[in-house]
């Protein structure tokens, strides 16, 4: 019935689809076109899409003037930092309740999931308090640790539901050939959780990179993130627009790239396993 | 079948999580409580007192509290309704045939992920700005005075910014409950005579509500506490114009340093919050019976 009317309804459906997803997609479209202008043509009236002298000039200044550098790589460390210690920590919860359940394994999993809930700034004074008192403000170890705290809940439950995918009856037959209890982690349960544990990991680092709480209050100079550095441009001085376009691209850029490839696992680790 | 050395070296092995997240939840939680009692002010070292509920008897009738909670309600209802309703929208448009598909997908979700200071101050200066923005050139272009968003509709202009960030979360996880939907109930449904208006109401509606609930619990989690967004657009104003209750204790205590009153108020946006929290644990408690 319906496939009868395909070839007209599908160049419809095509083009709306297209027309909307670039509706979208523009802003981004829009800040990728302008980092490659010059100031002046960044604002010009009427905007040009693409007849404009390209230039590179903006990544150049962005790079030079403002330590782009630092700040890339704090990102880089604090997101791949908080995900790498987060999944040090979880790995072994999410193995153990998924593979040796107990009777209070869900009530420690949905308490897990209420730490989430609690919104950040019910304890922004005292983080902010202790962090001072231990030196930790502006310190790219403080955030790796917070950011692993907050993200914690979400890595345990992904990995759980993960693990629990894997079927039980292989690591019985593994034990009935004899394998030790090494054997069974390293040669059986490891190959098979494996891709869980990279969606776990992809998702977790475009989560931290994009962490805007915590990063915006807890750091100043020497330790802020792309967030933190790209909010220092909403005092501007000057023609910047140009500027804060090729800065946002550098730092936009990496995450789309991950997020193209982390599509499903999105769904799966925001919702808890809610929605598959 | 786990014998009794498996059990105890599962507990080993889930320890350092609960404990680690335990203390995370216990420690400041417990010590905001114990600030939202104190007269503190960082001002002011040495001179805490205990002072009751006063604190709350502060935050609670300072009228910027009522304003900011009137946004905070506004700013979560605006984004869901946009964010469900062009979801739903969106999830059953990528759901049809056509041609490249997966490069339309990708477009739609692209937003999700740009940092919130990235998305916020593109929009602030790009868009709505009211001199160089591009909603400037083309109110020009039309004839138009331009409209300066920030300063004339503050809270809309951040749900615009915030909805166009989770727009795409709202598409990915409908149109994911969308493709489990059994094509074949649509086309008996079509064979007996339903519209497509009835089919939407009385087969894919219902099938994706549970969906749906799972967005707007999640979103709604996420959405309360919307600040970078507002920390670089309009720092709250102008006024209390887009203050909400995230960004009021923020100012309360960052701000004002009054360590007091800004606990009071974090210890109010908690409450708040677990309301949501706990529809949200019951949905996906049952779902792990399940």
């Amino acid at each position: 019935m319906a496939r009868r009317a395909t070839g007209a309804r599908k160049i419809v459906v095509t083009a709306i689809a297209w027309g909307v997803g670039l509706a979208i997609f523009f802003p981004i479209l829009w800040t990728i076109l302008t980092s490659f202008k010059t100031e002046a043509e960044a604002i010009a009236s009427p905007p040009s899409f693409l007849a404009f002298e390209w230039t590179l000039e903006n990544y150049v200044e962005v790079n030079s003037r403002s330590d782009y550098f630092l700040h890339f790589m704090n990102s880089v460390i604090i997101s791949l930092g908080s995900t790498l210690l987060g999944l040090l920590i979880a790995i072994p919860a999410a193995w153990s309740m998924a593979f040796v359940p107990a009777k209070r394994t869900k009530d420690i999993l949905m308490w897990m999931l209420s730490t989430k809930m609690l919104p950040p700034v019910g304890v922004l004074v005292p983080i902010y308090l202790m962090f001072r008192d231990f030196g930790l403000l502006d310190t790219r170890i403080g955030l790796i640790v917070v950011l692993t705290l907050i993200n914690l809940p979400i890595i345990v439950w992904m990995l759980f539901t993960y693990f629990k995918e894997i079927p039980g009856e292989i690591l019985e037959a593994a034990r009935m050939d004899g394998a030790s209890l090494w054997d069974e982690v390293v040669h059986v349960l490891t190959p098979m959780a494996v891709p869980g544990i990279a969606s776990t990991l992809l998702l977790n680092i475009i989560l931290a990179w994009n962490e805007a709480f915590w990063t915006l209050n807890l750091t100043a100079a020497k330790a802020a993130p792309l967030t933190a550095f790209i909010a220092s441009y909403s005092s501007p001085e000057g023609l910047f627009y140009a500027k804060l376009s090729a800065a946002s691209t550098l730092a936009i850029a990496p995450i789309l790239i991950l997020g193209w490839f982390s599509q499903k696992q999105l769904v799966r680790g925001l919702t808890f396993g809610a929605v598959k | 079948m786990a014998t009794a050395h498996s059990r105890a070296a599962a507990r080993v092995m889930i320890s350092p999580a609960v404990i680690l997240l335990l203390g995370w939840m216990i420690i400041p939680l417990s010590m905001t409580v114990y600030f939202s009692f104190l007269s503190y002010n960082l001002l002011m070292p040495g001179m805490e007192e205990f002072i009751g509920f006063g604190n709350y008897e502060y935050f609670l009738t300072d009228p910027a509290f009522m304003e900011a909670l009137i946004n905070t309600l506004l700013l979560v209802g605006g984004v869901l309704a946009i964010t469900i309703v062009g979801g739903v929208g969106l999830a059953l448009l990528l759901d049809q045939p056509m041609w490249g598909q997966g490069i339309v997908r990708v477009l739609v979700i692209a937003p999700f992920f740009v940092m919130p200071t990235v998305s916020a101050l593109v929009w602030k200066n790009m868009f709505m700005n009211p001199v160089n923005g591009l909603f400037a050139h083309m109110a020009k272009a039309l004839g138009l005075p331009p409209f300066d968003f920030l300063a004339h509709a503050p809270l809309m202009s951040i749900i615009v910014i915030v909805a166009w960030q989770w727009l795409p979360f709202a598409t990915l996880i409908l149109l994911t409950a969308l493709q489990s939907l059994d094509k074949e109930q649509l086309e008996a449904a079509e064979m007996d005579g339903a519209s497509a208006l009835d089919r939407f109401r009385f087969i894919v509606l219902p099938h994706m509500s549970r969906a749906i609930t799972v967005v707007i619990l999640i979103q709604t989690i996420f959405l309360l506490s919307v600040f970078a967004e507002i920390l670089v657009t309009t720092n709250g104003g102008p006024g209390y114009a887009s203050t909400n209750i995230t960004y009021l204790v923020y100012a309360q205590s960052l701000l004002q340093f009054d360590v007091g009153g800004g606990s009071a108020g974090g210890i109010v946006a908690v409450i708040l919050a677990n309301i949501v929290a706990i529809f949200l644990m019951r949905m996906i408690g049952k779902n792990l019976e399940a």
